[in-house]
């Protein structure tokens, strides 16, 4: 926006109030407050006179510590903030930094942290499930392979003695000839 | 005799799932770090456009044949590295364990630059940055003085993050919150790594293609910003001049081959998991055109952010500039812009010269801005960073950005721990009923704890005496050897008939001649070049010293000679197997030879065979 007669006005408006608030009196009016030595930069010298003792002017340090107790509402009244708008001698307080009870990056180390150790926990508690599996497996495999070895020589033995139970026909053909008979 | 290959696929070796995945692992060790913030500022001071040239040449004479070399002989031997070269000639067996110490040596500190980056992340969370504002004193009248006198970023590197002494020799203390960051990144690796490449397999899938989605995002932010055409231009600009220096050349050579991540044992353990009938030939060209790809790709966003951040400076100092002016002369507001600086300049220079001395205006040189060139960790954690407050939503970019060099670092120390598990699971030192999760976690565990030292106040001068002495000239001297093993102990025509069983055709030509006279030679040039430029100048670190009086300058220190002999020691150390390992072997055959009552090995084996 362009600085104009307004602008100024609303100004002078802003130091009253800043005075008023500052020490309370109501008594200083926007006629108080003189600017002198505009410049196109949008630069100025201004005054807070004192109505109650005429022509005098309210000395420097009190306008200064007006302004600072309000250098808040004076920017937002114009859209500005400390950088734009600048109170040659008044230097502006940095503001402490906000800093939380527990630090942002605690919080999210242990996020990540969580997240590994359930994946690691998972991941173990996986491999010893596999193992176990395995071991079951093989030892199943083993205990098969013994019973048919056991079933073999049963049935081995079973047809044996079926054939010495039973009476059977004894093939002349191949009866005298023992030798045939491969050895066992 | 040759094995005949029925046999090998019931070896119970664990085996990739496929073939993509394998590539993207040898994809992801190879791209890492150095990619990103070494490439980019060699570019930069080499002549711009000029250093592809010596870059490619090295590529082809050095790298492709050292890189087909050992993923072909991992394949063909199915062994880690110790494994692997104790199978090619036992003599050479401790260019297998030069291999071993580096990859462990490098494991050690490389990890250590990840817990960095895992500390920027978990502090990008935070609204504001907390390295745009310096914090302020204690009695809160204004800045802390060591901030305010360097600049926020720089604070919160040397101070929050390292918090480093003034001398290496100052150890400091552990730094609680480094050591919680390094006990998590070491979990992450254990926890990628839990079953060797089982495990970082899948995990290679996230870590390898993440990155390349980050650098896309960032190029196309980077190209949009102001500022990013100067750098750009800047950093392609061939400058022809600068192939005269032979320190180029050298620089070169050796950005290939650290950037390949040859000499690890690492691509031999990763390759000794294929199937043997595997083109290694197409994988190892492939795997060096992408690696030099990314180097490229990655180049551009990051010269962008570069010349946003140059401009940016330049930018602030006219505004400063034209700020006192303003003041000094209350002209109207917007009276001077960037664009009619100079003219104005010149016009109140010759109606008042004496009030624009007095204003003691700073020159301002967007060259001199581009100019500032860094490389390694200072580009990740001071320039960019710095770059990063300037962006609109700089937590999201932040947080893109280190997420990024997380990944690109993870996938290179998965290959490096391959490198170490790989030949450990196959010394007869661990039994095979100890299940592979404990091993591992041993491994992380120890590694976890001998890195504490890196912890420490003087942490980052260790991890600056690591990186130049243990991870350089050892794997040139172990190159060297692979390569002079394999073509004149091995016999390059017997590795021919290996490579064309696996791959199916003969080597040709460029390999035969590479392979046999051209990569063992450039080989040693180097490394005589690299030693010889070792030496010239005397071993100094620049020290971070807020009592220095150029402060914010660093100072530069010499290391004192205990800190040169473990300088000495990391360099020699590796190297020292190989003549070790020889020698030892030497021994034991003339004791057998001499000794009559022992049977050669070789009678037994027969008898077994005819039986």
């Amino acid at each position: 926006y362009a600085w104009d007669a307004n602008e100024e006005y609303l100004f002078k408006a802003m130091v009253a109030f800043a005075m008023r608030r500052y020490s309370s009196k109501s008594t200083t009016q926007i006629s108080n407050v003189l600017l002198c030595n505009v410049t196109d930069r949008v630069s100025f010298w201004f005054v807070v006179t004192d109505s109650a003792k005429n022509g005098t002017t309210v000395p420097g340090s009190e306008v200064e510590a007006a302004i600072r107790m309000n250098r808040n509402r004076i920017n937002s009244a114009f859209l500005l903030n400390d950088k734009t708008l600048q109170f040659l001698k008044i230097s502006s307080t940095i503001s402490p930094p906000v800093e939380p009870s527990t630090p942002a990056w605690l919080i999210v180390f242990g996020v990540v942290l969580c997240v590994t150790v359930a994946g690691i926990i998972f991941l173990i508690v996986q491999g010893i499930q596999r193992r176990k599996k395995k071991n079951k497996e093989s030892s199943d495999t083993e205990n098969l392979e013994e019973k048919c070895e056991v079933t073999v020589t049963i049935e081995n033995g079973i047809p044996c003695e079926t054939l010495d139970l039973k009476a059977g026909h004894i093939n002349g053909v191949y009866a005298a000839d023992d030798e045939r008979f491969a050895s066992l | 005799a040759d094995a005949p290959p029925e046999s090998l696929k019931e070896d119970g070796r664990p085996k990739w799932d496929n073939k993509f995945q394998y590539l993207l692992s040898c994809i992801g060790f190879a791209v890492g770090l150095g990619n990103v913030w070494r490439f980019p500022y060699l570019c930069q001071i080499h002549g711009g456009g000029a250093f592809l040239i010596p870059y490619f040449i090295a590529l082809i004479f050095e790298g492709i044949p050292l890189l087909h070399l050992e993923l072909a002989l991992g394949q063909r031997l199915r062994k880690g590295s110790i494994g692997a070269w104790s199978a090619v000639s036992p003599y050479l067996g401790g260019v297998g364990v030069g291999s071993w110490v580096v990859s462990v040596l490098v494991s050690l500190y490389y990890n250590t630059v990840l817990t960095w980056v895992m500390w920027y992340f978990i502090n990008s969370f935070q609204e504001p940055l907390p390295w745009s504002v310096c914090p302020l004193n204690e009695n809160r009248t204004g800045f802390n003085e060591e901030c305010y006198e360097s600049t926020a970023v720089n604070y919160f590197w040397y101070r929050k993050t390292l918090n480093i002494t003034p001398d290496v020799t100052e150890n400091g203390t552990l730094q609680w919150w480094l050591v919680l960051c390094l006990a998590a990144c070491w979990a992450i690796v254990y926890l990628c790594t839990i079953r060797g490449i089982e495990t970082t397999g899948k995990a290679i899938y996230v870590t390898a293609i993440f990155p390349y989605l980050v650098l896309t995002i960032f190029l196309i932010h980077g190209l949009t910003l102001p500022g990013a055409t100067e750098g750009l231009t800047y950093l392609f600009t061939p400058n022809l001049n600068s192939l005269k220096n032979p320190r180029v050349w050298l620089d070169a050579a050796t950005q290939i081959f650290f950037s390949l991540s040859l000499a690890f044992g690492g691509l031999i353990a990763l390759s000794s998991y294929n199937p043997p009938k595997n083109d290694c030939e197409k994988d190892a060209v492939m795997v060096a055109i992408v690696n030099c790809l990314t180097s490229l790709y990655a180049s551009i966003p990051v010269f962008s952010v570069l010349g946003f951040k140059a401009t940016s400076g330049y930018w602030d100092c006219l505004d400063r500039n034209i700020i006192s002016i303003i003041n000094k002369f209350d002209l109207p507001e917007q009276s001077i812009m960037r664009q009619n600086y100079t003219t104005w300049i010149r016009l109140l220079n010759s109606s008042h010269p004496e009030k624009i001395a007095a204003l003691q205006l700073k020159s301002c040189n967007l060259q001199e801005f581009l100019d500032q060139s860094v490389s390694g960790t200072g580009l990740a954690f001071i320039v960019f960073t710095q770059a990063v407050i300037l962006m609109p939503a700089s937590q999201a970019w932040a947080i893109l950005f280190f997420i990024m060099l997380f990944s690109l670092g993870l996938s290179s120390m998965f290959g490096n721990i391959e490198g170490v598990f790989t030949p450990l699971l196959e010394l007869k030192i661990v039994s095979k009923s100890i299940p592979k999760e404990l091993i591992s976690g041993i491994i992380c565990l120890t590694f976890f704890l001998m890195a504490l030292c890196f912890t420490l106040g003087s942490g980052s001068y260790w991890i600056d005496i690591f990186d130049s002495y243990a991870g350089s000239l050892p794997l040139l001297i172990i190159a060297f050897f692979e390569m002079t093993g394999v073509a004149y102990v091995y016999k390059i025509k017997r590795f021919s008939e290996d490579v064309k069983w696996m791959t199916g055709r003969k080597p040709n030509l460029y390999w035969q001649i590479t392979w046999r006279f051209i990569s063992p030679l450039l080989l040693l040039i180097v490394f005589v070049a690299f030693v010889t430029l070792q030496i010239q100048k005397p071993a100094s670190y620049a020290a971070w010293n807020p009592k220095y009086e150029d402060f914010p300058m660093k100072e530069e220190k010499v290391y004192p000679p205990w800190v040169l002999a473990i300088c000495v020691l990391l360099a020699v150390l590796p190297c020292i197997f190989v003549p070790l390992v020889a020698f030892f072997h030497l021994i034991k055959q003339t004791l057998r030879s001499k000794d009559p009552n022992s049977v050669p090995p070789e009678v037994f084996s027969c008898e077994v065979a005819i039986s």
